[in-house]
């Protein structure tokens, strides 16, 4: 069903901006240039024969040996159509960033913060770029393969949000009360 | 510094006094007003009218909401990196508590994902026992929601009898798999254990009363001058928006979409089950409220099918690749003790690939992304909480309304901390 979709996106982008795809599975999958991303998502939620009105799932796959080396997947359905795709966009290592989707579909916002937040991977004109799961002092990024499985996080001291200042310096050693 | 102080405080009241005039002189319409500022105001992490670990940053004009900024995260334990480190069947504990109020939907959700991109079905009799054991915590899911509602609101009563019907369906899960809440009872390509002689008719007998508590629980709500007071218009989303932040489940289709992954994308044996998918109509917090209170009956009626059909046989597959060899086979044979052995030590190979796999679990849409690298463990596991859609539109649906609608919102939308946050 969904290869009219397939069929539709390679009739309207070519194979420059389409790179490849596959349906292992029965998941139709379209592999798109990450810089094309915004445009091919506009033109799936508005083409009457794809409407795709939802977004399901955005998340990061880390194939840490490949280069590019971040795969970002989407998951889209449609309501009224009732058929699904995944489109999928690798971005490098040195410059992992794409165009954000929150313009197309506001359900996007948390997904993209998410994928932001545990892969490092950095969505443009996104209307609010914060980690969402963990603070904003984390250091690094926990779901890249390359992050230890318990990797330990310094302490985070207390300061002043008007301020800036330490509310109470040197209480909390950066070596997690370890002699040194 | 004690003069300074009293002098501060002299010019506090002067200005307090100030304001008052001031206010005064505004009510009699003479002159412009006193300014107000917006309140920040910080609700939670722990907070007694929100169950669940979640902040919210509310900017506040008077009552009214301005802003709000929902932080989730407190319960973040990691589940993805975990299950990257684990084999595939050693994720299934750590599903059970992403929604653990209904394990078992979570459970089937993995378990359906995994069997997807590997290619298997699980045998006639398991996709039975899944079906029930999925309908029974859908049930105690919304039992527990709408108790949280009522409780929330200042209806006890409600709740004890939803807590009640809770138990009495969580002793029956307690019988077949073992546990109340950490279930762990399915595997890939099957389920671990058989229902007990004679649990079916107890399930039976269950529901009888469940269903009588569902009918008190109608009666006791749904006309309830203060309950729709604080229930119907507050907590409003239009459709388009609902669907276009990704809402699914009983919160999507109170708004007048009948978007059921059952009914629209059927897995298990729900195709050949007669059931209905209630609808709402306003999108508001009532509608939620209605639709679950349905859906309860339906799912009641699903399991009560269920019983009567449910057919002899194995409930697990007969494939060694994937489910561990009967015990018989691996004290008395070499190729069990082998498949045995890689099985533990490696875990269950599933082929190189990638499979969404999509259920309908209590609050909506429960999606796992599941890619394989063709070694015995996930190379990633990607959880689609069906409640992370719903919160991040939270702000958007209370902007505007009174703060008091914030609770009945919350907790019709359901948020599991163990889900969101995974």
């Amino acid at each position: 069903m969904s290869h009219v979709v397939l069929d539709r996106l390679l009739e309207r982008f070519g194979e420059e901006v389409i790179l490849g795809s596959h349906s292992h599975r029965g998941d139709e999958t379209a592999i798109v240039a990450p810089t094309e991303i915004a445009n091919v998502a506009r033109f799936l939620k508005d083409d009457g024969r794809c409407s795709f009105e939802m977004i399901s799932d955005v998340t990061c796959v880390d194939w840490i040996d490949e280069e590019p080396r971040f795969e970002v997947v989407y998951h889209l359905y449609s309501i009224s159509k009732k058929h699904r795709l995944r489109l999928k966009a690798r971005v490098p290592e040195g410059d992992p960033r794409l165009p954000s989707v929150t313009a197309v579909w506001g359900g996007a916002n948390w997904f993209e913060r998410e994928v932001f937040d545990m892969y490092g991977v950095v969505f443009d004109d996104h209307p609010d770029p914060r980690r969402i799961l963990l603070y904003p002092e984390f250091e690094g990024y926990p779901l890249r393969k390359d992050y230890p499985l318990n990797g330990e996080q310094p302490l985070v001291e207390m300061r002043d949000p008007d301020t800036g200042q330490l509310v109470m310096p040197g209480r909390i050693s950066r070596d997690q009360g370890r002699e040194v | 510094m004690n003069e300074d102080r009293l002098k501060t405080r002299e010019e506090q009241a002067r200005e307090v006094f100030g304001a008052i005039r001031g206010n005064e002189r505004d009510l009699d319409g003479s002159a412009p007003g006193l300014g107000t500022d917006e309140v920040v105001l910080n609700m939670g992490p722990s907070h007694p009218a929100t169950h669940g670990t979640v902040r919210f940053v509310l900017k506040l004009d008077g009552e009214i909401i301005k802003d709000m900024d929902p932080e989730i995260g407190y319960l973040h334990r990691g589940f993805e990196k975990q299950s990257e480190n684990a084999t595939w069947t050693k994720v299934f504990p750590y599903t059970d508590r992403l929604n653990y109020v209904s394990p078992i939907c979570n459970n089937v959700g993995y378990a359906l994902a995994v069997e997807k991109l590997a290619g298997i079905e699980d045998p006639p009799r398991s996709q039975y026992l899944r079906v029930i054991g999925a309908e029974v915590h859908r049930v105690c899911d919304h039992l527990t929601a709408l108790a949280a509602t009522a409780l929330e609101l200042g209806a006890f009563t409600a709740f004890l009898y939803c807590v009640e019907g809770r138990e009495l369906l969580w002793d029956r899960v307690v019988e077949l798999t073992g546990a109340r809440m950490t279930v762990s009872w399915c595997r890939i390509g099957g389920v671990s254990r058989d229902a007990p002689d004679g649990w079916l008719e107890q399930l039976c007998r269950t529901n009888e009363r469940v269903r009588e508590i569902i009918d008190e629980l109608d009666l006791l709500l749904t006309r309830n001058r203060i309950f729709i007071d604080r229930m119907q218009n507050t907590g409003v989303i239009s459709k388009g928006d609902a669907v276009e932040l990704g809402w699914t489940g009983p919160c999507l289709r109170a708004c007048g979409v009948d978007y059921d992954v059952r009914k629209d994308h059927p897995y298990l044996v729900y195709e050949d089950l007669d059931f209905d998918v209630p609808v709402g109509e306003h999108g508001d917090n009532y509608d939620r409220y209605l639709v679950r209170v349905e859906e309860m009956r339906q799912s009641l009626r699903i399991v009560d099918q269920c019983i009567q059909r449910i057919p002899q046989g194995a409930i697990l597959l007969d494939d060694w690749r994937y489910v561990l060899p009967p015990k018989g086979e691996v004290y008395e044979t070499i190729q069990g003790a082998i498949a045995h052995f890689e099985n533990i030590m490696y875990g269950i190979r599933v082929p190189r690939g990638e499979a969404y796999g999509y259920t309908e679990a209590a609050n909506g849409e429960l999606g796992f992304y599941v890619v394989s690298d063709g070694t015995g463990r996930p190379y990633k596991i990607k959880v689609r909480p069906p409640c992370f859609p719903l919160m991040q539109s939270l702000p958007h649906v209370m902007r505007g309304s009174l703060l008091a609608d914030l609770i009945p919102t919350f907790d019709s939308i359901n948020m599991i901390g163990g889900e969101i946050d995974r």
